[in-house]
């Protein structure tokens, strides 16, 4: 029998009175590769710091290579070969590949100096370990995000690790670096390193894993080999409920005057020729490779990174979109990517954030602001998004990451926005609240506002979009009518790009 | 990126270049031995310094405090020294002064460290506190009969050369101190696992906690570092002039930190190089040397300082704007 | 009614302990100087020293309500101050009619703030446009405007300042003085504008994440040139009130006030990283600071035990903050 690695018993963990984990069991074997899966604070995060050693917890045992430990400190896990890549890779940008690779040999070993020929020893030692070549001189903040990842990883199965821990690793990978990350997987598997891979993408943990263990509300809900598991089953653990996945259906016709529409609009580097329509009600999913140029024609149409050639209309009419202003001004709105660094004021009130780019409206003589108005309208918004709080001074820190995205989608549909642009509109949402904001972009499609799509997320943009363009080296080299698209036929789509 | 700081230091080196010929130019006399080994002996003390505010700002920190260490240390040294009739060994006064500096320093890391206080304001604190510490309860009269091993290390020359006029101008041996820790300085950051630390830790610090690099340890390095330099750059300055003046070096923060934001260092942390600090030092050590000689009053010396470092950082941060891409 | 009180203390609890040490100070020094703390001579006097700080200090809180600083605030007050005397004492000509004198004083105000703003158009371009730190850029300008101060006045003073000037620094309307209406007049109208005004919410959103703010669509450049253009002029406006209080400019003027203004807003609840901060915090703390310098000065503490004290106030405060902060998380 191989050995457990990781096998924790009945782990109890409490942050100031509340549970964060209630007996807790997850055991991993040499050469596994499992799957812990959860919604956002289900208490994942919080066991990854308890293996790690970060965290102490209130009672349970925690055993590592069938040693067991009352008080695990992170220098104890790492010695036992506990590795964490977490989603920022904890690389420093400012230093080489080879010296983000040997720094922790370095620092363990307890050497006073560092030895160049050392350093490139082990970073060569290191990448060949999983299969890899590149340039050990160059500072890691020139690596793209993959190269980054590879890095990370390396470094960990450099340090002898027996177990890797991957927080999120699938997040900013397009669809072919997410395959050769999970080869890259399954070569450590046969050298006896085993994986916990921590995620809430369903099919990927349906595509990798062999074990599957859910948690939610701290406490593990489901666990079991993978074959024993389908996306409908999980999801439903994850939640607790089930979710329905209709499509979406658009009643409108193409012959109608979009709302949107660009001819031959083109950037240097980035995108060229791009012919886009978007009429009232539509939702047009637009998806290609990561550096297709997919990102930087969101921001051209938002004016944050303006265009250099083509012609932009709304309804009808040429308009100049130069700046994010403009943008505005033209009705359109724009979510960004990643929420908590481009979306929210995370310190400023619920109110503030809601109205961030709307005070002016509630200006009254001399530039005054009518706060009794903002109260009104601010109680409307919350009601009609659902987001949920006792109060909008509160600081918008203590919402969960599903009622955060409702304040950013509320604080653009109340500019009066006619198109509605999102980057990655789900990324970081649990399944549950995931389905909240889809049955919301629907009912804002409804009410006639065209929506753009700019996703990764192939089944979010089947589901909830009508048509889909694909973008491949700044071009649109497909559009697909989602009403019967399979999920297969637009990955083939996406990879014939190679 | 190393090919940037080389790149970096060569442009430094050209505008050093070019100024010295222009300055040169304009007024022979620049020439001279008399004025080459002034400028020499007058980079030492803000090059001592900057070498400290180099290692803070790889850190990513900032650290104002050290004239007011530099101060502290040597004058409380020179006063004791003078009460206790001292007339030993140089090596006691360096010690003593840098021993103080490191005290001070070591405050520094612990605020910055233990509380997550940004370094700007706890550095303006303790800058404050220990200026006004010596001046309300030490003393406030400059000491100018200064213990005679600090007056010999005035003297002290390794070249030395009497001109046609009769007079003897010497090459100060204070250079070869700063020499010495500049090139202890660069060792550390080059090839010790600390000076690494120093890089990881102004790179990213949370990065460097989850790499296990002891980052309490390497504060508490940088910062008592800082106060050692300091320290020792204060007592050279007061055996230089001769004088223990505890109203000495107000302002010099802004040159040195002009000079270490010159030489290539970021104040984000984590990039800097001695070799471009040390251009940094010479470049404003020159700039300040030289407006006499080309017939600017010493009125402007403030002004050209000012617009220096407003010119060269607003060209960095230009430069990475436009290539930094992302 | 007692609940809304609570919720009140509640919400403003960084505001209402720092009211309570402002009080406990004042007590202090009462019982510490019995006769001539709590006199009406001790309160007219600091009615026209604190304003100054007062007043640089809402200047140092809007560089920081946007996550910046402004280190140049006393280089800008001085230039301000000189450029005025030299329009007394090199233009105006002398023995001047009462009418004139004021028409210069008038103009002498219109420059000072025109200064200000120069001066800081310069900051704003140099922190939003050229994305230089904050601390580097003022750190610069400062050095910039007090050589030009230094270059202008040799380093000496300016003196015979128009008698007609001094007003504005030691006149009174009724029992106020004219430097605290100005500053309370000052201090009313940013409480307002940065609660009840677009421009305002602007800083703290922008203090608070400038990248999503840049998202929302909020000019931030623009914002960023504004506060500190308004900081300057906030700047010049103490500058003049300085040299009429004393009657004379001089380039290294109030060197101590870069400390002091930031001790003053750190006390006052600003926090240094950006996006939080209240104008009645800076009115009481600047209260707490005056009643600590007045004291001193009665217990006879020289300026150089001030400034030791100064300096471990500062400290002192950011780490009682951060037990504040702490035992808030959890």
């Amino acid at each position: 029998m191989p050995n457990r690695i990781v096998c924790l018993a009945d782990i109890e963990k409490s942050f100031g009175g509340v549970k964060v984990l209630n007996k807790v069991s997850l055991s991993v074997k040499e050469g596994e590769i499992c799957c812990l899966a959860g919604e956002n604070g289900c208490g994942k995060s919080t066991l990854i710091k308890i293996i790690s050693g970060v965290y102490a917890q209130d009672s349970g045992q925690i055993a590592l290579n069938d040693r067991s430990y009352s008080r695990l400190k992170p220098i104890d896990s790492i010695r036992e070969g506990i590795q964490v890549i977490y989603q920022d890779f904890s690389l420093f940008p400012n230093l080489t590949v080879a010296e983000n690779l040997s720094l922790s040999d370095q620092v363990e070993s307890r050497r006073a100096f560092v030895s160049l020929t050392n350093m490139r020893r082990i970073a060569r030692e290191s990448l060949a370990m999983i299969g890899i070549e590149m340039d050990t001189d160059k500072t890691v903040e020139e690596l793209p995000v993959s190269g980054k990842q590879l890095v990370a990883i390396a470094r960990a199965v450099y340090c002898n690790a027996r177990l890797i821990i991957m927080d999120e690793p699938t997040t900013t990978l397009t669809q072919k670096e997410i395959e050769s990350l999970f080869a890259l997987i399954r070569h450590l598997k046969e050298k006896g390193i085993s994986t916990l891979f921590v995620s809430h993408k369903i099919r990927e943990m349906l595509d990798i894993t062999e074990k599957i263990t859910i948690m939610r509300n701290g406490r593990v809900v489901a666990s079991g080999d993978t074959g024993a598991f389908d996306e409908v089953s999980i999801t439903q653990a994850m939640t607790g409920r089930d979710i329905g996945g209709e499509r979406f259906h658009w009643g409108g016709s193409l012959d109608e005057e979009p709302l949107l529409r660009t001819e031959k609009l083109s950037k240097k580097g980035a995108f060229s020729g791009i012919d886009l329509s978007l009429r009232r009600g539509e939702m047009v999913g637009i998806t290609g490779l990561l550096g297709s140029g997919r990102t930087e024609l969101a921001l051209a149409l938002f004016g944050s990174a303006p265009s250099d050639e083509g012609k932009i209309f709304r309804n009808g009419v040429e308009v100049s979109i130069r700046s994010i202003q403009d943008a505005m001004k033209n009705g359109i709105a724009y979510v960004p990517e990643d929420r908590l660094t481009e979306g929210l004021f995370l310190d400023q009130s619920i109110e503030r954030n809601l109205f961030a780019n709307t005070y002016k409206k509630f200006e009254t003589f001399v530039g005054m602001l009518n706060f009794k108005k903002i109260r009104v309208t601010a109680s409307e918004a919350m009601s009609n998004y659902g987001i949920v709080s006792p109060d909008i001074a509160m600081p918008v820190r203590s919402l969960s990451g599903g009622n955060q995205q409702r304040v950013v989608l509320a604080r653009w549909m109340s500019t009066g926005a006619q198109v509605l642009i999102l980057n990655g509109p789900t990324v970081g949402v649990d399944v549950g609240s995931k389905f909240d904001i889809h049955k919301k972009l629907r009912e804002i499609a409804n009410s006639g506002v065209g929506i753009l799509i700019f996703s990764d997320d192939i089944q979010e943009l089947i589901i909830n979009c009508n048509r889909i363009l694909v973008v491949h080296k700044g071009r649109f080299t497909n559009e697909l009518d989602s009403e019967f698209l399979k999920e297969h036929d637009l990955v083939e789509c996406l990879n014939a790009n190679r | 990126m190393n090919k940037i700081f080389k790149r970096n230091e060569l442009w430094l080196f050209c505008i050093l270049a070019l100024l010295a010929f222009l300055v040169g130019g304009s007024n022979s006399s620049f020439w001279s031995r008399t004025n080459l080994f002034s400028l020499f002996k007058s980079s030492v003390v803000m090059g001592v310094f900057a070498l400290g505010v180099l290692l803070v700002i790889v850190s990513g920190g900032i650290d104002i405090s050290f004239p007011a260490v530099a101060v502290f240390s040597f004058y409380i040294t020179v006063k004791y020294l003078l009460y206790i009739k001292f007339t030993g060994s140089i090596v006691m006064p360096f010690v003593m002064s840098m021993t103080i500096g490191i005290i001070l320093g070591l405050l520094n890391a612990f605020l910055i460290s233990t509380f997550k206080l940004i370094p700007l304001i706890v550095t303006l604190g303790t800058g404050s506190a220990v200026t006004g510490f010596l001046r309300a309860f030490v003393g406030t009269t400059t000491l100018s009969n200064l213990p005679q091993p600090l007056i010999d290390f005035s003297r002290w020359n390794i070249y030395t050369e009497t001109l046609a006029d009769g007079s003897v101008i010497g090459f100060s041996g204070s250079f070869l101190i700063f020499v010495a820790l500049a090139l202890l300085v660069a060792f550390i950051l080059r090839v010790t696992t600390m000076g690494r630390g120093v890089y990881a830790l102004g790179g990213d610090q949370i990065a460097a906690v989850r790499a296990g690099f002891p980052v309490r340890k390497i504060y508490y390095f940088t910062y008592g570092m800082a106060g050692a330099l300091a320290g020792i750059a204060g007592i050279i300055h007061c055996s230089l002039i001769r004088l223990a003046n505890p109203r000495d070096l107000e302002g010099i923060e802004l040159e040195v930190i002009a000079a270490v934001v010159l030489g290539g260092a970021s104040l984000t942390g984590g990039k800097g190089t001695v070799l471009g600090t040390i251009l940094g030092v010479f470049l404003i050590v020159l700039i300040k040397g030289s407006l006499i000689l080309v017939g600017i009053p010493t009125d402007w010396q403030k002004v050209t300082i000012g617009v220096v470092l407003i010119t060269a950082t607003a060209l960095t941060a230009y430069r990475s704007a436009t290539h930094g891409g992302r | 009614m007692a609940q809304g009180l609570g919720k009140i203390i509640k919400s403003e609890n960084n505001i209402f302990q720092l009211a309570v040490i402002t009080i406990c100070t004042f007590a202090l020094m009462c019982w510490l100087l019995p006769g001539t703390f709590l006199t009406m001579r001790n309160f007219r006097s600091m009615s026209f020293q604190f304003p100054e700080l007062g007043i640089l200090s809402l200047a140092m809180m809007l560089a920081m309500l946007t996550g910046g600083i402004d280190l140049s605030l006393v280089g800008i007050a001085n230039l301000a101050s000189i450029l005025g005397a030299f329009v007394f004492v090199k233009l105006m000509p002398a023995n001047s009619s009462h009418e004139v004198v004021v028409a210069y004083i008038v103009g002498v105000v219109a420059l000072a703030l025109f200064v200000g703003m120069s001066c800081g158009l310069l900051n704003g371009f140099l922190i939003s446009k050229l994305n230089v730190p904050p601390i580097l850029a003022t750190l610069g300008t400062m050095q910039f405007y007090t050589g030009i101060a230094i270059v202008l006045t040799k380093g000496a003073a300016v003196i015979g300042l128009p008698t007609q000037y001094s007003v504005i620094g030691n006149g009174s309307l009724g029992v106020f003085s004219i430097p605290l209406i100005i500053f309370i007049v000052l201090l009313i109208f940013f409480a307002i504008l940065l609660r009840k005004t677009n421009f305002g919410i602007n800083l703290y959103l922008i203090g608070s994440n400038a990248k999503a703010a840049i998202f929302s669509g909020i000019k931030v450049n623009k914002n960023l040139m504004i506060s500190y253009m308004i900081g300057g002029c906030l700047a010049g406006l103490a500058g003049l009130i300085m040299s009429s209080r004393t009657n004379a400019a001089k380039a290294d003027y109030g060197t101590s006030y870069i400390l002091q203004s930031i001790l003053v807003a750190v006390l006052g609840g600003v926090k240094p990283t950006g996006g939080s901060g209240k104008a009645i915090g800076i009115l009481i703390a600047v209260l707490a600071l005056q009643f600590l310098s007045s004291g001193f000065s009665m217990l006879r503490f020289s300026n150089f035990a001030k400034e030791f004290v100064w300096g471990v106030f500062l400290l002192a405060i950011m780490i009682v903050n951060y037990f504040t902060n702490e035992r808030n998380k959890t």
